[in-house]
């Protein structure tokens, strides 16, 4: 059951797809499921090595807000300088990547060093990230400049033999993290960590160092995510990321992952991602239930995700 | 004529999927009567407790309750027929006072609130009643493992139990806590309470058990009255052959050779203060004293799990640092700790994931390799006999013994030269302790040096060829040869004069 149950979960949703629209399984549609899945999935795949050492990150949704407007506003600056072309792409995306490893750092410094809940913390950094953006757009929306976006537009839209960055960003981030997971000493720490922090510290894992690690590499992709992400609208306003944590929270646990750590499984995530964006896509290609229901219907599948992993549990 | 059974057993059996673990096992828990179940670990006491108690089903068989048949739906219809349960693992509400728990689920009250005051006094008058002197206000997080069995035990004392059933209750006690508890125990007796219990001490059976019931491999093997049956006899019930030389011969001169580790001044704070001691090589070093001497917490800084300070440590005859657990480690020396299940072992993981967990990074620098995993698990399974229904079961369904072994076999992965174990055989069988022991000293004679920590008594005697006495985070004492006797260990544990009625735990 917790091995099939997301597969025939997300099995059961393309039945239904198909059979309520015709196009649900042509290739642009699935392309368009993807790409954005793409984001929440670069996100969940971090957010599943965070969930597995037993911790957790709600200020996801608001970082990436925070991060798109910072790298905004640094290319806008840097536009009479370094003018329209690959140098200042590569500034921005610098950026970006590295203020998701500073705000990662920043929560798993505050978590492991100074020893205070990650929902706290996370919490905390959550209004601090939304707070700041809002002030950086003055309330309103931070733009790319005209031209920039234009040149910088194909690393959302753009793609290698018809499929798109984003897509191929995302699979690469998958490939990595599932080997990380279930190969890589990292995954195990990861796990060992969450399953009891005292006997990994006994056996010589160094529990704040990879529980650090962890946060740092989810800041990270929150980066890579706001990197594909930006070029898809040119701008970043106080409304950007809203609920990501949900949904990269929601997937993971969807896929899997048990949330209070010891356990997890970055491929369970994929389909948790995936089950997510088709039930938004099955809502906007029919007009059974309005759209404006999805978060609803998500905050259901989480919970009964939950209560299946329980049950399961308890079938030992 | 025996006094009427209230509780009873008729050819039980109990299968976890294909596997059955109890083999028709019939027993009578009469009134006013103490009956022992003993067994080694994994012999299926936990099960027939848990059967009895009404948290499990038994497959086939009878349960009967004053004669007459039952099944319990659930652990609360057994508590509503008088039948209570102590768990090894304490069933308390940690962050809830004493009082609290006690009354938890059956609070009293007084229209629609609670009656504070007379379940304060009702609390009082239990605590009282087994000599425990805690404050019903306590919050259950701060209490000793000794309290906290106390205050189960009090638990049950307000549930006016007719069946107590108590699973290992004396393994975290102290010498004259049990010997509180075995007070209320005969005071229970005399109430005509049947109380069924269980222990790995054999002398506390014999003390206190009117019946002794003995299981080996869930097939019950001996029952009978307690005063036809031997200690010996007890243990070899259990373990199906003799077991009198539980003890490997020692080398008739302690070894005195090359210096494998010399500890000069070391102190954890608060803990433990100017620890100084050599370790030969070949030799077993045992460390006694009472709990909270601050054994443990010397040896854990002594192996960087803790915070602590020294003048000088050398590994080898050279000087070292150490200040976190990997530099322990790469100089050979490894710390087994006391608490398997909290601190020892992934209990939701499966074996191999526990066995390579310290030493992972010789399976591979970035990724792991499962193969060798598998072979090292093979390998380890042999070599201490570990027995596990599957190789992929989660270790925390294994029985404590095989659970010790692995935790042994686990440190045995860091191949370390110095190996200070804690409480090698807390709570497992005799066989397995056998073993265990002829393990600790094969390494030693293969040039190990190793420490054991122990608040056994006859496993620091039985074990050691020097004995360091600690008190009050000191060393009282270094005993060697035909010094190291009961009496001298307890004298310098205790402080000698001391006037303490404090056994050596």
């Amino acid at each position: 059951m917790s091995v099939l149950g997301p597969v025939i979960a997300l099995l059961v949703l393309i039945v239904v797809g198909t059979a309520l629209n015709s196009n649900f399984l042509s290739a642009a549609n699935i392309t368009n499921v993807l790409a954005r899945s793409a984001f929440i999935g670069i996100i969940a795949v971090g957010m599943t090595f965070v969930i597995t050492a037993g911790g957790l990150d709600l200020s996801v949704g608001s970082m990436a807000a925070f991060i798109a407007g910072l790298m905004i506003l640094v290319m806008n600056a840097a536009l009479p300088v370094l003018g329209i072309g690959i140098p200042i792409i590569l500034l921005g995306m610098a950026v970006a990547l590295l203020a998701g490893i500073a705000a990662g750092l920043l929560n798993g410094f505050l978590i492991t060093t100074l020893g205070i809940e990650a929902f706290i913390v996370t919490l905390g950094s959550m209004g601090i990230y939304r707070s700041l953006v809002t002030w950086l757009a003055d309330g309103g929306t931070l733009s790319l400049d005209f031209g920039l976006r234009t040149f910088y537009r194909p690393v959302y839209f753009g793609g290698l033999f018809g499929i798109s960055w984003p897509i191929i960003v995302f699979a690469l981030t998958v490939i990595v993290g599932e080997v990380m997971m279930s190969r890589a000493r990292f995954g195990r720490h990861c796990a060992a960590i969450g399953s009891n922090e005292s006997v990994a510290h006994y056996s010589n894992v160094n529990v704040n160092r990879t529980r650090l690690m962890t946060y740092a590499m989810l800041g990270m992709l929150v980066g890579v995510a706001t990197i594909m992400y930006v070029p898809r609208l040119g701008s970043a306003s106080a409304s950007t990321g809203v609920l990501w944590e949900l949904e990269a929270i929601a997937a993971v646990i969807i896929g899997g992952t048990i949330l209070k750590g010891g356990f997890g499984r970055v491929w369970g995530t994929v389909i948790g991602v995936l089950i997510l964006s088709m039930i938004d896509n099955i809502l906007n290609l029919t007009d059974l239930v309005s759209p404006y229901l999805n978060g609803a219907i998500q905050g259901v599948i989480i919970i009964l995700a939950v209560i299946l992993q329980r049950e399961a549990k308890a079938k030992g | 004529m025996n006094p009427p059974s209230v509780l009873a057993l008729r050819q039980v059996t109990k299968s976890f999927g294909p596997v059955e673990v109890l083999h028709g096992v019939t027993l009578d828990l009469r009134a006013g009567a103490v009956l022992a179940l003993i067994g080694e670990n994994g012999a299926g006491k936990s099960t027939t407790m848990k059967i009895l108690a009404g948290i499990e089903a038994p497959s086939s068989g009878q349960i009967l309750l004053d004669g007459k048949e039952v099944s319990f739906g659930s652990l609360h219809d057994a508590e509503e027929a008088g039948i209570v349960m102590i768990h090894q693992e304490f069933n308390l509400a940690e962050q809830l006072t004493v009082e609290q728990n006690i009354f938890l689920g059956r609070e009293l009250r007084k229209g629609w609130l609670l009656d504070k005051a007379r379940m304060r006094r009702l609390t009082r008058e239990y605590l009282a009643r087994i000599d425990c002197h805690i404050d019903p206000d306590t919050p259950v997080a701060k209490l000793t493992n000794s309290d906290k069995q106390m205050v189960e035990i009090a638990k049950a004392l307000s549930r006016d139990a007719r069946v107590l059933v108590m699973d290992e209750p004396t393994a975290v006690l102290t010498g004259s806590e049990t010997r509180i508890l075995f007070e209320q125990v005969r005071a229970l007796r005399e109430q005509g309470t049947a109380i069924l219990f269980t222990s790995h001490k054999l002398g506390e059976v014999a003390e206190i058990a009117d019946t002794v019931t003995v299981l080996r491999d869930g097939t019950l093997v001996h029952d009978g009255p307690a005063r036809d049956i031997t200690e010996d006899e007890m243990a070899t019930a259990m373990v199906g052959r003799d077991v009198s030389d539980l003890f490997p011969d020692k080398p008739a001169q302690a070894p005195e050779g090359e210096v494998l580790l010399r500890v000069e001044g070391l102190s954890v704070p608060g803990r433990a203060q100017d620890i100084s001691f050599d370790l030969h090589r070949g030799e077993i070093l045992g460390i006694a004293g009472l709990i909270g001497s601050g054994r443990t917490e010397a040896m854990e800084g002594l192996c960087g799990l803790r915070a602590c300070s020294s003048t000088r440590i050398e590994i080898g005859g050279k000087p070292v640092s150490i200040t976190r657990p990997g530099d322990a480690l790469e100089r050979g020396l490894c710390y087994l700790t006391e608490d398997r299940k909290l601190r020892g072992l992934l209990l939701d993981k499966g074996m191999r994931e526990n066995l390579t967990l310290q030493a992972l990074h010789k399976y591979g620098r970035v990724l792991i390799d499962t193969a060798a995993e598998e072979r090292a698990l093979d390998r380890a399974i042999g070599e201490f006999d570990i027995r596990a229904g599957s190789r992929t079961i989660a270790v925390g369904n294994l029985s404590g013994g095989n659970q010790q072994k692995l935790l042994l076999a686990k440190v045995m992965q860091s191949e370390p030269v110095i190996l200070i174990v804690d409480e090698p055989t807390r709570g497992i069988d005799i066989g397995t302790k056998q073993q265990i022991y002829a393990f600790l000293r094969k390494l030693a004679a293969e040039g190990h040096g190793i420490v054991v920590i122990s608040s056994e008594m006859q496993e620091v005697i039985g074990l050691s060829d020097r004995v360091m006495v600690m008190r009050s985070g000191r060393i009282a004492k270094t005993l060697s040869g035909d010094e190291i006797t009961e009496d001298t260990i307890v004298r310098h544990a205790m402080g000698v004069g001391a006037g303490s009625t404090e056994r050596v735990a």
